[in-house]
């Protein structure tokens, strides 16, 4: 990493930080739980890194097999995360909806 | 840059986009599944991306990685019960580290010989906090699970063996960095880092859990953040940083409702020591017929549920929200008080009552609720005691002194349901259940409550 791209990333990495109190400390306590899942599963973004090293280092099995498993450990997170993320979300229920929803 | 390169840039600036749209949906109920449905989009273009954009020399690992991970996620997404959801929330931030590790392990065996010094750095941190992470998350899960034992686990010398441990692996750490060609030393710190996770977990309760489950959550983000040092990618910076953030917000608003700083959490060891702080505790539990408990709850003007931790492990979510409809029907104001650190997780009780098709409006804060126990006849305790424990308000000695509490004890009277006589988790004594006010129903949060709107319909 040269310099110059070293300090890209370190503002990006501050601006995000930033970004990231303002937007995050907005989150109503109601939603705490669904926020903690859909940030897991957006971090679950390091799957990128793992399908680089699963598939695109030449000459290295072992480095395969580790990116093998850290595609499964992360697209357990992406799919896992979002999908249990979206059906606590649908849960919440305004008066009327939940109203509704009971008579069913 | 050839074209797929640009293309494969463009879908992270999408993701990066979509990824911080997501969380501003999260502002509302209302929005918060719109903005998933962004984040996954940009999830699935940066997948893609990446796929077109790199020289993929081999699909068979990768094609194998995703279709085993899409099936155990769908599975987890599908199956895993509300009131399991801290355990399966510390479970995939054992995931997620684990990834992150595992990808600087990777750049460590294929790059480590060319690496400057800053990405070396990065990437010992990221193995690093991602390896604790991982063992850590294991552990809680285990213990939120009940297959590793709740309780604190805590010996002599625990602090500084986890100091010296702490400081032998940020030793391998430096010698690491200043020194490219020690392997041996990587891989000592990877695995001083996978005990150093048991480590710090083990002596927590589980009644801590919310803050630790925080705090995991953003050493998961972090660890993610620093692969996107490591591998010069923005996207992985951006949204690690934010999942680390979030994380640490949580956890300061876990710790400030708790009225206990981060390093009390996870050095104090709460729960050991507890005897002698709360002896002076008088006077007899007051206990209350199920017909009675019906008359009062069916002639209330207001009556306010307070959920606790005893509401998920009695699955009683359901059943509170029969009873509440059945009072509502009858003209009674019902509201719920949701104390921040209620359950084991943040934002645990609204996601159970959400299931149980409890309007979110019905629904309140701490700050909010607290002054209309006043005026409120009726207040029903389920499965909750520290965060009604009046000692915390009263008691300037007691282990919570300063914790912000739901005052139900300014309620006319109190209904506590609850399955013995024992203590909580915490092991504290609750003067709560010795004021006149206050009458206990024992048994079952579940039965009691279902018991109850029976008898509610024959009053």
């Amino acid at each position: 990493m040269n310099p110059a791209v070293l300090i890209a990333s370190i503002y990006v990495f501050a601006l995000a930080a930033f970004l990231g109190y303002q937007v995050i400390s907005r989150v109503p306590p109601l939603l705490h739980t669904p926020l903690m899942s859909a940030t897991n599963a957006i971090s679950g973004i390091s799957l990128i890194g793992s399908l680089v090293l699963a598939g695109a280092v030449k000459n290295q099995p072992t480095a395969h097999i580790l990116g093998f498993i850290a595609v499964t450990a992360a697209t357990i997170n992406v799919v896992g995360g979002f999908g249990i993320t979206d059906r606590m979300l649908k849960m919440f229920k305004s008066r009327n909806a939940s109203a509704k929803a009971v008579q069913k | 840059m050839s074209a797929s390169t640009y293309f494969m840039e463009a879908t992270y600036l999408l993701a990066s986009i979509l990824f911080v749209f997501a969380l501003k949906g999260m502002s509302h109920p209302e929005t918060a599944r719109r903005g998933m449905f962004l984040a996954e989009g940009g999830m699935l273009a940066a997948i893609i991306g990446t796929l077109i954009g790199t020289e993929i020399v081999t699909w068979v690992w990768i094609i194998a990685g995703l279709t085993i991970g899409s099936i155990i996620g769908a599975w987890m997404a599908i199956w895993v019960p509300m009131t399991a959801m801290p355990q399966r929330t510390a479970l995939s931030h054992a995931f997620g580290a684990l990834a992150a590790a595992l990808v600087g392990v990777g750049e460590f065996m294929v790059h480590a010989s060319e690496m400057p010094v800053v990405t070396r750095g990065a990437l010992g941190f990221e193995v690093m906090l991602g390896a604790l992470t991982t063992t850590g998350s294991l552990i809680a899960a285990g213990k939120l699970q009940g297959i590793i034992y709740g309780k604190p686990v805590q010996f002599r010398g625990q602090n500084i063996l986890n100091l010296s441990v702490f400081l032998m692996m940020m030793a391998c750490f430096v010698y690491f960095w200043t020194h490219p060609d020690a392997t041996a030393v990587f891989y000592s710190m990877l695995g001083i880092a996978f005990a150093f996770g048991v480590l710090l977990v083990i002596p927590i309760g589980s009644a801590d859990m919310p803050v630790v489950m925080s705090l995991l959550n953003s050493y998961a983000g972090l660890a993610a953040a620093a692969t996107g040092f490591v591998l010069s990618n923005n996207v992985l910076i951006i949204a690690g940083t934010l999942d680390g953030f979030s994380g640490f917000i949580l956890s300061v608003l876990m710790c400030k409702a708790m009225n206990r700083s981060i390093t009390n959490v996870l050095f104090g060891g709460f729960g050991a020591v507890i005897a002698e702080a709360s002896a002076n505790v008088g006077g007899v539990m007051r206990e209350i017929t199920l017909d009675d408990a019906a008359m009062q709850l069916a002639f209330a003007n207001q009556v306010i549920f307070v959920p606790g931790y005893g509401l998920a492990t009695a699955q009683a979510q359901h059943a509170v929200r029969e009873l509440a409809e059945l009072l509502e029907s009858r003209g009674v104001n019902v509201k719920y008080a949701i104390h921040p650190v209620a359950g084991r997780m943040p934002g645990h009780m609204n996601v159970l009552l959400a299931e149980a098709n409890v309007p979110y409006s019905a629904l309140y804060e701490m700050e909010q609720i607290n002054p209309e126990f006043p005026s409120t006849d009726v207040a029903v305790v389920i499965g909750a005691n520290d965060v009604v424990n009046p000692d915390a308000r009263d008691n300037p000695k007691s282990l919570i002194a300063g914790m912000p509490i739901l005052e139900v004890d300014r309620a006319r009277s109190v209904i506590v349901l609850k399955r013995g006589q024992g203590r909580g988790f915490s092991g504290l004594e609750n003067p709560l259940f010795f004021k006149p006010c206050t009458a206990m129903l024992y048994g079952d949060a579940k039965s009691s409550l279902s018991h109850l709107a029976q008898a509610v319909q024959h009053v």
